[in-house]
């Protein structure tokens, strides 16, 4: 009943292999077999090279690669090759961290993702409680409406957004004009950052819930009934029975999806970067457009790095959480 | 609630009557709300479609049309000649193509050392697995380009395989390892029991019974390659682009031409949701293979 158990593989009950510790030719069978296996230590090896190779040259050389460049001074005549790069110690990181505009970026990433995942965990939550008790046909309406949603390319669905708050065309102007007392024509969301980004919150949201949706709907169906039938008979509110029946047993996954949005959504880049039509006004930087664009931009490799990796930081603590619960599968395992 | 209905005596049936009704209105209000979740996560969706099918000049018009009547094919024409389509379909589906085959076959034999032998650092490889796929991919954007620089693969094709590798792989790995872990070892035994190599005894054996897995899992790294965005548009050139970003700078070059613009959105995203579709159920029994306790 703990974290491990939703989220690790266990085997299938019917297993000969697994027999009870207490049982000695099982046992017996077991000592035989891990010694043949050890064996052919080799093989496993052999099997999981070209796979750790590919993994070490395009993830592993570059992760340190990003943590060196941020030490040095790295522009474009270092890409040409006409110089070498040199070390500059901290100061690209001194350079960053005195920057108002940096920490402008940086809270403006927070709130970003912090709200976009609040958002996405609480609808998403909301969303799987009520597909438990909707009609059969209802439940099928909205699993197709979020798979397809799921689905959808990001760029299609940033474009499709995008076409929605048009200013002039835009389906969304005209519906919120239809209401008494609001004139929405011709508005334009995209003149004030603030707004703009609930526009593009709004579309990473979209395209969150249909994920925690359909992972928490299975979780939720793991629930045993009679634990929440007694609870109910023991006078427990409908509340009271998801916050201390329902919602302990599907924590871990909750946990998990948290971690998972956050993760995502403090890399939201392409959204940015293709509602703002490739060049994201100031107010609209988020932490990765930041950083690309000190990079690509200016051509100042070295302060995007430095950026990257205040980024990859910020997750740390994050991960961190979602990184205990892997340890504990790497136990179960 | 069993009890009660299995002794419907008849003082008690008017109350139940009442329950029932009461039930069956709090029903319809849950019905409701849920078609409401139905419309508003479905309408971009449906939005997009409806625009690409109507005429330009309808889909322009300040009262919106709801139903694309007459149907028309107009927008596909000039998305299909505002600029040259197939050629990004084309490099995105090689790119797409080959980061899945190359992925599957490293993939598939990572993921039977690591489901199917005992050895040391297993648990390490199985974590380390894990992380790789926590990386977030948009911070390692600058080093890639610069390796890429190095071994002389910018704007090539191969190099954005490359690249697409580092997320399909770790994916791969992990959801064959569950497809795997669900077919009982017992069966590979027997055929080794009855004069099969353990080669043999995967390939008569374990393969055939993957391959459904193995295909679900190929398709949805082919999803996923086909809509990545952020490297394509690093790596490649304007003349090479690939299908997302050419969906993309549509937006920028033609920004107004709305109308085109979603039926050049419809030709990319209905082929993978159909594709999506067809493997979503066998990827989440996958991903969740033997989570749920027996």
């Amino acid at each position: 009943m703990s974290a491990a158990d939703t989220t690790t593989t266990q085997v299938p009950p019917p297993r000969r292999h697994s027999s009870p510790p207490g049982r000695r030719p099982g046992r017996a069978r077991a000592t035989r077999r891990r010694r043949y296996l050890l064996g052919r230590a080799a093989t496993p090896w052999l099997l999981l090279a070209p796979c750790i190779l590919v993994l070490v040259l395009v993830l592993g050389y570059p992760l340190i690669k990003l943590g060196t460049l941020s030490f040095q001074d790295y522009k474009k005549p270092q890409l040409w090759g006409f110089k070498p790069a040199t070390w500059v110690g901290f100061d690209n990181y001194q350079a960053i961290l005195t920057d108002h505009e940096f920490w402008s970026v940086v809270i403006r990433t927070v709130v970003f993702a912090g709200s976009a995942v609040i958002l996405t965990m609480v609808i998403g939550m909301l969303v799987a409680l009520l597909l438990q008790r909707v009609s059969g046909w209802v439940r099928t309406l909205v699993n197709i409406a979020l798979v397809a949603s799921w689905a959808m390319p990001v760029v299609v669905a940033v474009t499709v957004f995008k076409w929605m708050f048009d200013s002039d065309y835009g389906v969304v102007n005209w519906t919120l004009s239809r209401l008494p007392g609001v004139d929405y024509t011709g508005h334009n969301w995209f003149a004030s950052g603030p707004e703009g980004l609930s526009v593009i919150m709004l579309q990473v949201v979209w395209g969150a819930i249909p994920f925690v949706v359909i992972t928490l709907s299975a979780g939720l169906t793991q629930v045993p009934k009679e634990l929440e039938e007694a609870a109910r008979l023991d006078g427990a509110a409908a509340f009271g029975v998801f916050r201390y029946v329902t919602f302990p047993i599907i924590k871990p996954l909750v946990v998990m999806m948290t971690t998972l949005s956050v993760i995502w959504d403090m890399g939201v880049f392409a959204q940015v970067w293709l509602m703002r039509g490739g060049h994201p006004e100031p107010e609209f930087q988020l932490l990765t457009t930041y950083s690309y664009e000190k990079a690509f931009g200016v051509n100042d490799y070295a302060t995007g790095s430095a950026i990257a990796l205040l980024t990859v930081l910020l997750l740390l603590g994050v991960v961190a959480v979602y990184m205990r619960q892997m340890l504990k599968i790497g136990e179960v395992e | 609630m069993s009890a009660l209905t299995s002794r419907p005596t008849a003082a008690n049936a008017g109350r139940l009557a009442a329950v029932s009704r009461r039930r069956r209105n709090a029903k319809l209000g849950w019905n409701i709300l849920g078609l409401l979740v139905f419309v508003l996560a479905a309408f971009p969706v449906y939005w997009m479609i409806n625009t690409a099918f109507k005429p330009a000049k309808d889909a322009i018009d300040p009262k919106p049309h709801f139903f694309p009547w007459p149907v028309s094919l107009e927008n596909f024409h000039r998305a299909l000649n505002i600029s040259d389509f197939w050629g990004p379909v084309e490099r995105s589906l090689i790119v797409s193509a080959s980061t899945v085959v190359i992925g599957s076959v490293i993939g598939l034999l990572a993921a039977l050392a690591i489901s199917r032998f005992a050895f040391r650092g297993r648990k390490v490889v199985i974590v380390g697995i894990l992380t790789v796929q926590m990386v977030p991919l948009v911070a390692m954007i600058i080093p890639v380009f610069l390796l890429l620089n190095q071994i002389h693969q910018i704007d090539k094709l191969s190099g954005l395989v490359l690249t697409y590798l580092t997320f399909v792989l770790p994916f791969t790995v992990w959801t064959l390892r569950g497809f795997i872990v669900n077919i009982p070892k017992e069966l590979e035994e027997a055929a080794m029991v009855d004069g099969c190599s353990r080669t043999g005894a995967f390939i008569r054996v374990v393969f055939p019974l993957l391959a459904p897995g193995l295909v679900a899992t190929s398709i949805y790294g082919f999803i996923q390659a086909w809509n990545e965005f952020l490297y394509a548009l690093l790596v490649m050139s304007q003349d090479h682009q690939t299908a997302t970003v050419w969906l993309g700078s549509f937006t920028t070059q033609h920004g107004t031409e709305y109308a085109p613009m979603m039926a050049g959105s419809t030709m990319m995203g209905i082929p993978v949701v159909i594709l999506f579709l067809l493997v979503q159920r066998k990827m989440a029994a996958g991903l969740t293979a033997g989570a749920v306790k027996g």
